[in-house]
């Protein structure tokens, strides 16, 4: 297994522009490297450049500009046999005459690998995927799950290679299936120490598979971090529409009077965060998820002094655990979960965005609510673009 | 909106329909009416049926045996095996299916032009709905031109032009990205709820199952498991895979033995089913469940000793308190997070499960996890998978 790096590395389709021309990019040059068995995902939607970035990877590109270091040694020229890196895909791609056996040894066998130590080898992994009653089948005739247990298998069955990589691998699974394929996964992580890295525009697979992910969109990686980082403090407006369902609500605001103001609604903040949204840009939007607000279905004591806002019901689901609402609040839409139980009264309900939970963004980009809190937290796996081979 | 009346919404009746094909048998014969001018939902796995039933209702296969007939204003007609053009029905495919060589106005219009729509209103439906489904700037596109996303949606702009007294939608979003799927089926309910139409959806997933609303047909290889109110399905399953089939992530099932004079389950470790129905081989685990009046009498009346209690994953809870008066305790195999919550992979005594907590819950791998459990949010099946009893409705609701 490898530590990648990606320096200055930037792809464009037909390769670089004219002189003074920008290169129409499919990625932007970007400086990053990713830690040696980790297991990371990539997630955007179609056309965020999130294969183009794998095809890099695994060497089916070469990057229009930049450098790609796997343990410090730059294979950027290198092809994808040389590279050693296995790949799943989303279809299973199988021998489907031969046996389970012999499909998870062909990796092994076609690399020169005595009979005994590929009897032991495939062996473990079928234990891993549980397919050792399957090993003498043939794959034809499977049903899809073992198939594409099959293709994972033949994957992860190289000990030899720098990385996994995986291209959307559980998208034509069932519901069900992709509950056990991803725990298998995650297990097999945990015990071979792969690093593996998968491709996803599945934002529930991708934050639980990943320890880290990488949310691109337009070609541009906008933030990499934990399932939690994403979720609670997103960096920029897509990561939050993006991730979570529904996704972040977002209003936009004016900074007035010591607060926000959106519509007929006004939220109190601190002024030196005020101060510093006004400094950061010019586009002002207030964010919160959707389990980031109390409702109530009846008025509240306006003595109680707590800034209860009385917002229209504009649709209602119930969805057997929870309740989601969709709300006319602060002059837009926004959307909010509450309990299974909950019934709206009437054609108004009455709303709290949670004061901790609110989040402020200038310019699409997140104004972080204690300065200085948004660098020291990217800065450990997006380095400078100015320090080639930078890594942890 | 133009002169035309619009067509009314139309009822299905299917009887005694049955699908075999060669040895294989797609559908088991099957009792369904459908209600004019509501929602559907096909929901099932992969091979569930759902697709083979579809294509009986739109009449692109007939059935081995039984009917199917159409009913509208009260006059029922057999449509059994009548080929599609003889219908007023509409019908979206997974794959995105538009005439290729058409401008995406020509492709929206085309069922409007076969049914000889004069050309002001055939114009003005085109760019009503093209508006609704935001192709407006695309319409003279053609569709090798457009994203996946607006590809779907001039197909389904086509259907929806028709106002055809039924619609039928074979997991329309499934070839999406996630977003899109999102945004496009927020858009879709909206499209739907203001049409007079019967609108049959299939679909894998629970979640889009309880998104849409309406009724609910839950099918599991070849036949239908259940079918009413899509809610009360799911809180009120009537068999194990009824259950199943509405839970994601999957539901927790734990085997347990009755002792009928104490009113008390014991959670079986291990359990095997064997002959006789009941456990060969499993230990007692010791873990005893205190169960409802209610669901005592339900046990004791099925006259079993061993039966299955299941919970949804949100009813294994992170806190104590009130009537949650058992605790699991296990082992920790996996921690995911999701955003807006956990998905707890835990290894207990009573077998291994999935707990879902709100918010995010960083424990680590083989740490322990204490599951604090209220017995009222039991669900009981009889090893042969029949609902024994449901939660009460107070329950499980906070």
């Amino acid at each position: 297994m490898a530590r990648i790096a990606l320096v200055d590395v930037g792809h464009a389709y037909g390769g670089a522009a004219a002189e003074g021309a920008e290169p129409r990019w499919a990625l932007r040059p970007m400086t990053m490297t990713w830690r040696d068995s980790g297991a990371y995902a990539l997630l955007g939607p179609s056309g965020c450049g999130k294969t183009t970035l794998l095809n890099l990877i695994s060497g089916l590109l070469t990057p229009t500009q930049g450098r790609i270091l796997f343990d410090g040694k730059d294979i950027t020229q290198l092809g994808p046999r040389e590279r050693n890196i296995a790949q799943v895909f989303q279809f299973p791609v199988l021998y489907d005459t031969m046996t389970v056996f012999d499909n998870l040894a062909f990796p092994l066998r076609n690399r020169g690998w005595k009979e005994a130590a590929v009897r032991t080898r495939v062996g473990e992994v079928a234990e891993l995927l549980d397919l050792t009653a399957d090993l003498q089948r043939r794959a034809r005739g499977l049903p899809p799950d073992a198939q594409q247990k099959i293709s994972l298998g033949r994957g992860l069955v190289r000990t030899d290679v720098a990385a996994v990589l995986l291209d959307e691998p559980l998208t034509v699974i069932d519901p069900h299936l992709k509950w056990l394929l991803r725990r298998k996964l995650k297990q097999i992580h945990q015990q071979l120490k792969v690093s593996l890295i998968y491709v996803t525009h599945d934002q529930v697979e991708a934050l639980t598979f990943a320890e880290e992910v990488v949310v691109m969109n337009h070609g541009e990686v906008l933030q990499v971090g934990t399932p939690q980082a994403l979720y609670e403090a997103p960096e920029h407006m897509f990561v939050g529409h993006f991730i979570g369902s529904p996704g972040m609500n977002f209003l936009p605001c004016k900074l007035e009077n010591g607060g926000v103001q959106m519509g007929d609604v006004t939220l109190p903040m601190e002024a030196e965060w005020l101060a510093r949204a006004a400094a950061a840009g010019t586009e002002h939007q207030l964010g919160f998820r959707p389990d980031a607000a109390e409702v109530l279905a009846a008025p509240v004591d306006s003595a109680a002094g707590v800034a209860w806002q009385p917002a229209r019901v504009q649709s209602f689901q119930p969805m057997g655990t929870h309740s989601l609402l969709q709300l006319g609040f602060g002059g837009g839409s926004v959307w909010v979960r509450a309990a299974a139980a909950f019934q709206p009264a009437g054609d108004y309900v009455w709303l709290r965005p949670l004061p901790a939970k609110l989040a402020l963004f200038a310019d699409q980009r997140l104004v972080p609510r204690v300065a200085g809190e948004l660098l020291a937290d990217a800065s450990s796996v997006l380095a400078g673009t100015s320090a080639p081979g930078a890594a942890p | 909106m133009p002169a035309t009346p619009h067509p009314a919404a139309l009822a299905l009746k299917l009887e005694g329909v049955e699908q075999r094909v060669g040895a294989a048998t797609h559908l088991y014969p099957l009792n369904l009416v459908l209600v004019p001018g509501q929602l559907n939902v096909l929901l099932g796995a992969t091979l569930a049926g759902k697709t083979s039933l579809l294509r009986l209702m739109a009449g692109l296969d007939a059935p081995t045996a039984g009917r199917i007939r159409e009913g509208a204003g009260g006059a029922w007609r057999d449509v059994t095996g009548l080929p599609v053009r003889e219908r007023d029905l509409a019908m979206v495919y997974q794959q995105f299916i538009n005439y290729p060589s058409l401008s995406v106005r020509e492709n929206i219009a085309s069922p409007l032009r076969l049914r000889g729509v004069g050309k002001g209103e055939l114009e003005q439906r085109v760019a009503t709905i093209a508006e609704q489904l935001r192709l407006t700037s695309f319409l003279d596109r053609r569709p090798a031109e457009l994203s996946g996303g607006q590809q779907q949606r001039t197909a389904l702009a086509r259907a929806l032009a028709k106002d055809a007294g039924l619609l039928l939608l074979d997991e329309p979003l499934v070839n999406l990205d996630y977003k899109l799927r999102e945004e496009l089926r927020a858009e879709l309910l909206q499209l739907l709820r203001v049409r007079n139409t019967t609108v049959v959806y299939a679909t894998t997933e629970p979640q889009e199952a309880l998104q849409l609303g309406g009724n609910v047909v839950v099918m599991e290889a070849g036949r239908v498991v259940q079918s009413g109110p899509t809610l009360a399905v799911f809180h009120r399953p009537a068999t194990l895979a009824a259950a199943r089939a509405f839970s994601d992530p999957p539901l927790n099932v734990l085997p347990a033995r009755f002792d009928g004079t104490r009113g008390i389950a014991t959670l079986v470790s291990g359990a095997v089913k064997g002959l006789a129905n009941g456990w060969t081989s499993g230990l007692t685990s010791g873990l005893e469940v205190a169960l409802s009046p209610a669901a005592v009498a339900a046990v004791r009346a099925a006259g079993v000793n061993e039966f299955l209690l299941a919970l949804r994953p949100h009813q294994l809870h992170s806190e104590p308190g009130g009537c949650r008066s058992l605790t699991l305790q296990g082992t920790v195999e996996l921690a995911e997070i999701s955003g807006s919550d956990t998905y707890l992979h835990v290894h207990t005594a009573g077998g291994d499960v999935v707990a879902q907590w709100r918010g995010i819950h960083p424990l680590s791998l083989g740490s322990r996890a204490h599951l604090f459990l209220d017995p009222r949010e039991f669900f009981g099946f009889t090893c042969e998978g029949a609902a024994l009893f449901a939660p009460t409705a107070a329950a499980g609701e906070t």
